[in-house]
């Protein structure tokens, strides 16, 4: 089997000035951690190398382009180079972003130059201006070859000429294979071995011993032994579903119930790969032209209703227009539309949004419900309540961030002397409000240092005064408490619970500066 | 997902067939009406079902309403509760772990609790303000698609059903003396123009008081008095 490699030099700052929308011919470099990483042909013409630091490659090209690294954009940007060499030859296998193999286009193109001549013109036309391309027996040879070939060219290694091919490579070509490649670079340099020749004339079992099985694995390759062999990726299903209509129909209504045997393909369809879509642009076209184009996001995920109803909106809106006088005429759309299409743009496992058959929602649907939440009202207003320790309601219990983990919370199983018995009140107040409480004779009942209560407390409303005073029909305490005197505390305070003519009990806090209403058991 | 907890959301008093049947029905799409798991003490005075509103007058009723379905692991969430009592929550059984809250949700309380309807199981809602018909009825729609509860807390346009606390006495505290032991109270349950339905219940723990329990109580007391 040939095996052919296509190679785009420098793919990180291809991709990344791509995405920056610069000229790739000006001079840039991915830096990591300070370091430039990938510098491309007009860097490296000014001095700029891989490993300097950003102080000195700025300081050799001043105009250098900075850009950051992103493993994820490299890949996102290679994609559309493998569906164009996937056009020509199926069976391609992406080896790193900018480095794909696939089988040699045998005798369809007629010789392996023409071969490479069609991959090669396919990819500029695409807009890969830079590409390299290499033919052998194995992998490795191929990209060997690739990387020795120029700009828009490409070498072929003869069938059985792997070995001589190789022999004559200087080491360092090693360095492609990241740090342990580099590693090894280095220490055969120091050990006088200038090529992968002198490598592979060593005895194999001295070269597992002293450079591990990655240089015996250099070894092997550099002997033309090894027939690497790479898995060809399956091509991502197309997953967008479309809809033309001849002729093409211009009423709101008419469209929408055209394109429910659509939706309802499209949802199976999905379903079929297990998968299911939260996010769909639904494009319309009119005279062969996208008209309407919109992303739709769903809170879980499309059916063919919802489907339905957001082309329904989306041309809707599109056609209102927000003035008055066109929302009369609303059943009609502008231009006679003759396609519609659903493009999933964000798919996700069936299995993380399925209605469990045992018990419920998945932990997962929460936590992704919780964080929409979160973007609507903040981080902090989305709270996950704990118990602690402490003398007061309010104390025995934490409002913490959702997402947070809490911390110094005190210990429940402390015996916590003073604090209320009976039933925790089901309101607590964050704040609590001030209130007034007065015997038979309309004086404030206090406490005495003593715990004595000074009088019966008969009547109390809320310190504002809007509400009436309500009669007491039960009361207990005092319990006394005095926290914190160490540190400044309240003083010396007493908690009562009351039971109003209504027959609401509260919870409430004598302290030296008067009344409050700690918490309700309503 | 742990297999104790799909048992317990299971009904053991009805056959499983019927059960697993309705979720199905659940899984395609059709979630409105599914049973949601209810306090014992509630269960019969209020089965709670999936699609449906409910209005209560009290935070205990409140807390009451999302209990069950929290024992059975399901998740529950409180919105506008600011004054939310977290021991009296977890003394009625709610698993703190699965609960969301929202204090404050401001002005965007009706997008919070539509947000909450989606992934939660019961939403307990305190509307800050009075709700009008339009905007109980965007709720509500959304609801009926989800296999959620909402229990407003507060009043509500549209609720199935209505629940208040028309009379309640505490045992327990006197002139100065004991402590509070346990509530009663006489909860009204109002559907639209039905006749409406008593029941007596206790706390802490929502137990129904039933008749028989309430003459034999009344009997002992006439011989004491």
């Amino acid at each position: 089997m040939r095996v052919m490699v296509v190679w785009c030099p420098d793919w990180s700052v291809v991709a990344a000035l791509d995405e920056a929308e610069q000229s790739p011919r000006s001079p840039a470099a991915v830096l990591s951690a300070n370091v430039v990483e990938v510098c491309n042909g007009p860097a490296r013409s000014e001095g700029v190398r891989r490993g300097q630091r950003r102080r000195d490659a700025q300081a050799r090209c001043p105009e250098l382009v900075l850009l950051p690294p992103n493993p994820d954009r490299d890949a996102r940007a290679f994609e559309p180079v493998l569906a164009i060499v996937e056009d020509l030859r199926p069976g391609v296998a992406a080896l790193r972003p900018g480095l794909l193999a696939v089988r040699a286009p045998g005798s369809w193109y007629g010789t392996e130059t023409a071969a490479a001549a069609t991959v090669c013109q396919a990819l500029v036309e695409g807009g890969v201006w830079d590409v390299r391309i290499g033919i052998a027996d194995d992998l490795f040879t191929a990209e060997q070859a690739a990387r020795t070939a120029d700009v828009q060219s490409w070498v072929l290694v003869e069938p059985g000429g792997s070995a001589p091919f190789l022999r004559a490579l200087p080491v360092h070509v090693l360095q492609g294979d990241g740090s342990q490649g580099r590693e090894l670079v280095s220490l055969l340099q120091r050990l006088g071995l200038g090529t992968l020749g002198d490598l592979a004339d060593l005895p194999g079992d001295a070269v597992e011993h002293r450079l591990g099985t990655y240089g015996a694995a250099v070894r092997r390759r550099a002997r033309g032994e090894d027939r690497a062999l790479f898995a060809a990726r399956t091509p991502p299903p197309e997953l967008h579903a479309e809809v033309s209509f001849e002729p093409p129909l211009d009423s709101v209504e008419a469209i929408t119930f055209s394109v429910r045997t659509t939706a309802e393909r499209f949802v199976t369809q999905l379903a079929h790969h297990q998968l299911v879509a939260t996010g769909v642009r639904v494009e319309a076209e009119s005279d062969g032209a996208v008209c309407s184009s919109r992303a739709w996001l769903h809170p879980r995920h499309f059916g063919a209703r919802d489907l339905v109803d957001r082309v329904h909106w989306q041309l809707q809106s599109a056609d209102v227009g927000g003035s008055l006088r066109a929302r009369k005429h609303s059943g009609a759309v502008r231009a006679p539309i003759d396609r519609v299409r659903f493009v999933p743009e964000v798919v996700e496992p069936a299995a993380a949004h399925g209605e469990a058959l045992w018990g419920s929602a998945s932990d997962d649907l929460v936590e992704r419900g919780v964080a929409r939440v979160q973007g609507m009202v903040g981080f902090d207003a989305v709270r996950r309540p704990v118990l602690q320790g402490g003398r007061s309601p309010a104390a025995r219990q934490a409002l913490v961030p959702w997402g947070e983990r809490a911390v110094d919370l005190r210990p429940v199983d402390r015996p916590w002397p003073g604090r209320v018995p009976g039933p925790a009140p089901v309101r607590v107040f964050a704040t609590p409000p001030a209130v007034e409480v007065v015997d038979d004779a309309g004086r404030d009942v206090g406490v005495t240092d003593r715990g004595v209560v000074t009088g019966e407390p008969r009547r109390f409303r809320l310190g504002d005064g809007v509400l009436p005073w309500q009669p007491v029909t039960a009361w207990a305490g005092p319990w006394p408490t005095d926290e914190a005197w160490w540190s400044g505390g309240a003083g010396p305070s007493a908690r009562f619970q009351v039971v109003g003519a209504d027959g609401r009990a509260w919870l409430l806090l004598r302290a030296p500066d008067g009344w409050s209403l700690e918490a309700g058991y309503d | 997902m742990s297999s104790s907890r799909s048992v317990a959301a299971l009904d053991p008093g009805r056959s499983i067939v019927d059960q697993l049947r309705e979720r199905v029905a659940a899984i395609e799409n059709r979630p409105a009406g599914l049973p949601v798991p209810t306090l014992p003490g509630l269960a019969d005075l209020v089965p709670l079902h999936a699609g449906s509103t409910y209005a209560v007058d009290s935070s205990s009723l409140a807390l009451a309403m999302a209990a069950g379905a929290s024992q059975a692991g399901e998740w529950v969430g409180f919105a506008g509760c600011a004054d939310f009592g977290v021991e009296a929550a977890a003394e009625l059984g709610i698993e703190l772990s699965r609960t969301v809250l929202v204090p404050d949700p401001g002005e965007h309380w009706l997008e919070v609790t539509a947000a909450l309807v989606d992934v939660l199981r019961v939403v307990v809602l305190r509307p800050p303000a009075s709700v009008d018909e339009r905007t109980a009825g965007l709720l509500d729609s959304r609801l009926r698609t989800r296999s959620s509860v909402l229990v407003v807390h507060g009043d509500w346009p549209r609720a199935t059903a209505r629940l208040s606390i028309e009379e309640s006495t505490w045992v327990g505290p006197a002139s100065g003396t004991g402590q509070l032991e346990e509530r009663r109270a006489r909860v009204v349950v109002r559907r639209g123009a039905r006749p409406p339905q008593r029941a007596e219940l206790t706390w802490p723990g929502v137990h129904r008081v039933d008749r028989e329990v309430r003459e034999i109580r009344r009997s002992v007391d006439g011989r004491a008095g």
